[in-house]
């Protein structure tokens, strides 16, 4: 277990980076990527409950317990908005790669930090700014449109508030933009003496495939939101059929960004599960090659699938046909890493601590999300599943199932290297059970709505919907009571854990070869790296 | 199939009114078996090893295994010929869903707004949504629909009949359906338009085909039918100084047998002129110009309102 194949000093002293330097404007105005990292924690959590507090609105509301309506329809559909673009551009995109991600890639790399710094440091207040630009849409002028924007909705039937929202996840995507960019230079420039592209880690695989993403897919969204910007001000007509242009070109404009924008939201959680996997089977990764090339295959082919969306909106069949049969490319790389997964458990020595249940918890869910992925990837299956709550459950399923749960495994595993302490793995645990079952429970009775038809988006609905939209709304409690609990069980970890070692899980990546927490360079000596990041022999 | 019958979830899916709908819930009900299947492979084989596999003593040892060619093969190959397969059933049931069959027995226009549907009856019958007139059509008979929008785009359900279909203000879609029997039948808006999106639902009124026929020519028509006041707009706009109705050749192309005849274009492309292309040409008529034609036509686009559009297609239609 120690680290035969790298060779490093630990940092024997009481100094590491979160005591260098003490008071709040060494935080404001640190550098460090581990601190930038945490930084990004705390916002994106902040945003998470606000996010969450809509979505619970929106369940108890749909509940129907009372005999009045808990909200009005121009109140629902404002959560309904606040929930999606809340949870969408603030917490779920930002969330693995921007503090994860960030706190994770320079030390798994063997890095000091990451390419720059200081860029590094301007992107999370470019990201503060957005999210400060969007939640003044909240206050001032209330949008209802969906987290998707659909003209002529957007531009010609509802207030102003838009282009502030507009403005600010266009704001938030610079962001975006300049962290992938930051990554892929800091992957190819910073790695360690003798780690070769074959052995950087898969966490770092899957936020370089990100980052590429970011970095083509971003600029898209961000015209399009310049264009609903300049139709709602100007009237410039590129989507207002009465000044001859198409509504649908935004979709298709829209899509173009926000179908690879699911795989930035989903790559870098393969990218936690895969070092989850390994660590807690005490066994090498199983077809190495096979999830990193299939990482990159995914984020190539993701770019070619946005026309799945759009299947009856009027774009020809023909098209549908061709979207169809690409998208079902998706499902190959993607049945790849399942499949190696489960064979790096095979003949390994699993242990199941907090980390390892929430991984495997991200196995099941996203089988599930994976699997009826395939049912709406299908044409003629799709036309009558299309915007119903079977859509709703299933990329809940994929980003919600996957990406949060990658999101809580990666949070308690990386957590005594970012405090130098432990989490109660009781606590992590308990955390874990409520999550998993209630998410299980709030969202698996939305396929059987979907398939019964009824509609997303929709503030009331027909009689015999009523029993699987309660229980759908008692398992949204659960859920949150599941992450009440594992906040408490991170802020119960910062402060009174008990103190961790320099490598607790015995795990072969970089990071867990320094101290815990880091020094400020990360390492004292520049470790030199003779074999690949998951040799348990 | 006697297979699909054993599954209970396809009684999770409204009542087949169809015979597409039949089919759609075949591929579902082998959706869902496949995927049960995989979900066994998948997370059964987890859990399995996760028994088998469990860590018992601090010194136990991990099996060194980096990779196995033939397995990753496997599982990469088998996966794709199966979605090769879903995507091909998939493709010829949507190909069904989208294509109307020739002999269609009531067309309807049926236009949406922020939160009601207007449907037009060949012959000029008007009913609107908010006042709770079903939309009536013959069982056992084609239907085709021809959607548009007045304001945003909204999306036109119809969960018993598996279909579905957007409407684009300033594009013309189409939908179609055959009720296997009379019945009445739930339409949702599916695509978020707004305050009342979930309210806004109409029922289709499957009736006998001879009940309909009655029906349709009973009552005193509200106002000319769309054709007749297509007649009078091509009369009023000189329409016939470059259109003959009778296929002789004047300025531009006749008239006669235009609807639903396959079009060559300038650029040597090539287009079945339906309602939409129609709709193009009557607009912006530089858009598709027909070979061997000028490009002479003024752009009606901003003087024709959605309606008279709408008309001259119908009048056009009826011209054989």
């Amino acid at each position: 277990m120690s680290s035969a194949h790298t060779k490093t000093e630990h940092g024997h002293t009481d100094h590491n980076y979160l005591n260098h330097g003490s008071g709040i404007w060494s935080w404001m105005t640190t550098l460090d990527h581990k601190r930038i990292g945490l930084m990004y924690f705390a916002t994106v959590s902040t945003l998470f409950l606000i996010g969450g507090f809509f979505a619970l609105g929106i369940r108890l509301h749909l509940a129907k317990f009372g005999a009045e309506p808990l909200l009005d329809p121009d109140t629902y559909n404002k959560f309904m908005t606040f929930h999606g673009a809340i949870m969408v551009f603030m917490v779920i995109i930002p969330g693995i790669p921007a503090f994860l991600g960030n706190f994770v890639l320079p030390i798994q790399l063997g890095a000091k930090d990451v390419a720059f710094p200081r860029l590094n440091l301007a992107s999370y207040y470019i990201f503060i700014a957005g999210a400060a630009i969007a939640a003044s849409s909240m206050v001032f002028n209330q949008v209802d449109t969906g987290w998707t924007f659909y003209t002529p909705y957007s531009t010609a039937k509802t207030s102003n508030g838009v282009i502030l929202l507009v403005l600010g996840a266009f704001t938030m995507g610079f962001s975006s933009i300049l962290t992938g960019l930051n990554f892929i230079v800091t992957t190819h420039k910073l790695r360690a003496p003798g780690m070769t592209m074959d052995r950087i880690p898969l966490m770092i695989w899957a936020l370089y495939s990100t980052s590429i993403i970011q970095i083509l897919a971003t600029p898209i969204l961000a015209i399009t939101l310049l264009l609903i910007g300049a139709e709602k001000t100007l009237g410039v007509g590129i989507f207002d059929p009465d000044l001859g242009g198409d509504p649908v070109l935004f979709q298709h404009f829209f899509w173009f960004y926000s179908h690879p924008a699911v795989y930035i939201m989903i790559l870098p959680a393969m990218g936690v599960i895969s070092e989850l996997i390994t660590a807690f089977s005490k066994k090498t990764i199983f077809g190495y090659r096979a999830i990193a090339y299939s990482s990159v295959a995914i984020a190539a082919v993701s770019f070619l699938v946005w026309g799945h969306h759009m299947f009856v909106s009027g774009q020809s069949t023909l098209a549908g046909i061709v979207f169809s049969i690409i998208t079902m490319f998706v499902g190959v790389p993607t049945a790849i890493k399942l499949f190696n997964w489960i064979s790096t458990m095979y003949r390994g020595t699993v242990t199941f601590e907090a980390p390892m249940l929430f991984a495997l918890g991200f196995m099941f869910l996203f089988t599930i999300g994976g699997l009826t992925g395939v049912f709406l990837a299908s044409t003629g299956m799709d036309v009558h599943f299309h915007d119903t709550y079977f859509v709703v459950a299933h990329f809940h399923y994929v980003m919600v199932g996957g990406t949060l749960m990658a999101l809580m495994g990666g949070i308690f595993y990386w957590f005594p290297k970012m405090f130098g302490r432990m989490t109660s793995d009781l606590g992590g645990r308990i955390s874990w059970v409520l999550i998993f079952t209630g998410f299980n429970v709030t969202f698996f009775p939305q396929f059987v709505l979907g398939a019964m038809g009824m509609p997303r988006r929709y503030f009331d609905y027909l009689p015999e919907y009523t029993n699987l939209n309660q229980i759908s709304t008692v398992g949204s409690w659960l859920i949150g009571l599941g992450f009440l609990v594992g906040l408490i069980t991170i802020i119960h970890g910062i402060f009174k854990g008990e103190k961790a070692s320099d490598n607790p899980w015995g795990a072969k990546t970089l990071e867990w070869q320094t101290s815990s927490p880091p020094p400020h360079e990360n390492f004292i000596n520049t470790p030199t790296v003779t074999a690949g990041p998951y040799d348990f022999r | 199939m006697s297979w699909s019958s054993l599954i209970p979830a396809t009684s999770f899916m409204p009542i087949q009114a169809t015979e597409i709908a039949k089919e759609v819930d075949l591929l579902y009900a082998f959706l869902i078996i496949a995927s049960l299947v995989s979900f066994v492979i998948l997370i059964g084989g987890m859990t399995w090893f996760l028994i088998k596999f469990k860590r018992t003593s601090v010194d136990q040892k991990s099996a060194y295994i980096t990779h196995n060619n033939f397995a990753e093969f496997l599982w990469s190959f088998i996966p794709l010929v199966i979605m090769m397969g879903i995507f091909y059933w998939g493709m010829v049931i949507f190909e069904k869903l989208r294509t109307p069959p020739e002999d269609v027995a009531a067309e309807i226009h049926v236009t949406a707004e922020q939160w009601a549907w207007t449907y037009r009856y060949a012959n000029g019958k008007e009913f609107y949504s908010s006042a709770n007139d079903p939309m009536i059509v013959p069982a056992g008979k084609a239907t085709k629909l021809i959607l548009t929008s007045k304001d945003v785009i909204h999306s036109f359900y119809v969960p018993a009949f598996r279909t579905k279909q957007d409407a684009v203000p300033g594009k013309l879609t189409q939908l179609w359906f055959e009720p296997k029997q009379p019945g009445e039948y739930i339409v949702f808006c599916t695509e978020y338009c707004g305050t009342k999106h979930s309210g806004m639902m109409i029922k289709i009124k499957a009736i006998p085909s001879e009940e309909y026929a009655a029906w349709y020519h009973a009552e005193k028509k509200g106002a000319d039918s769309p054709a007749d006041l297509g007649k009078v707009l091509f009369a009023q706009k000189a329409c016939a100084s470059c259109h003959s109705i009778d296929g002789s050749r004047v300025v531009g192309p006749t008239m006669k047998g235009l609807f639903g005849s396959e079009r060559k274009f300038a650029d040597g492309t090539k287009a079945k002129a339906d309602e939409n292309y129609l709709r193009e040409s009557i607009l912006v008529s530089s858009a598709k110009i027909v070979e061997t034609y000028p490009a002479a036509m003024p752009l009606f686009q901003g003087q024709l309102s959605d309606e008279d559009v709408a008309n001259l297609i119908e009048y056009i239609k009826s011209i054989k």
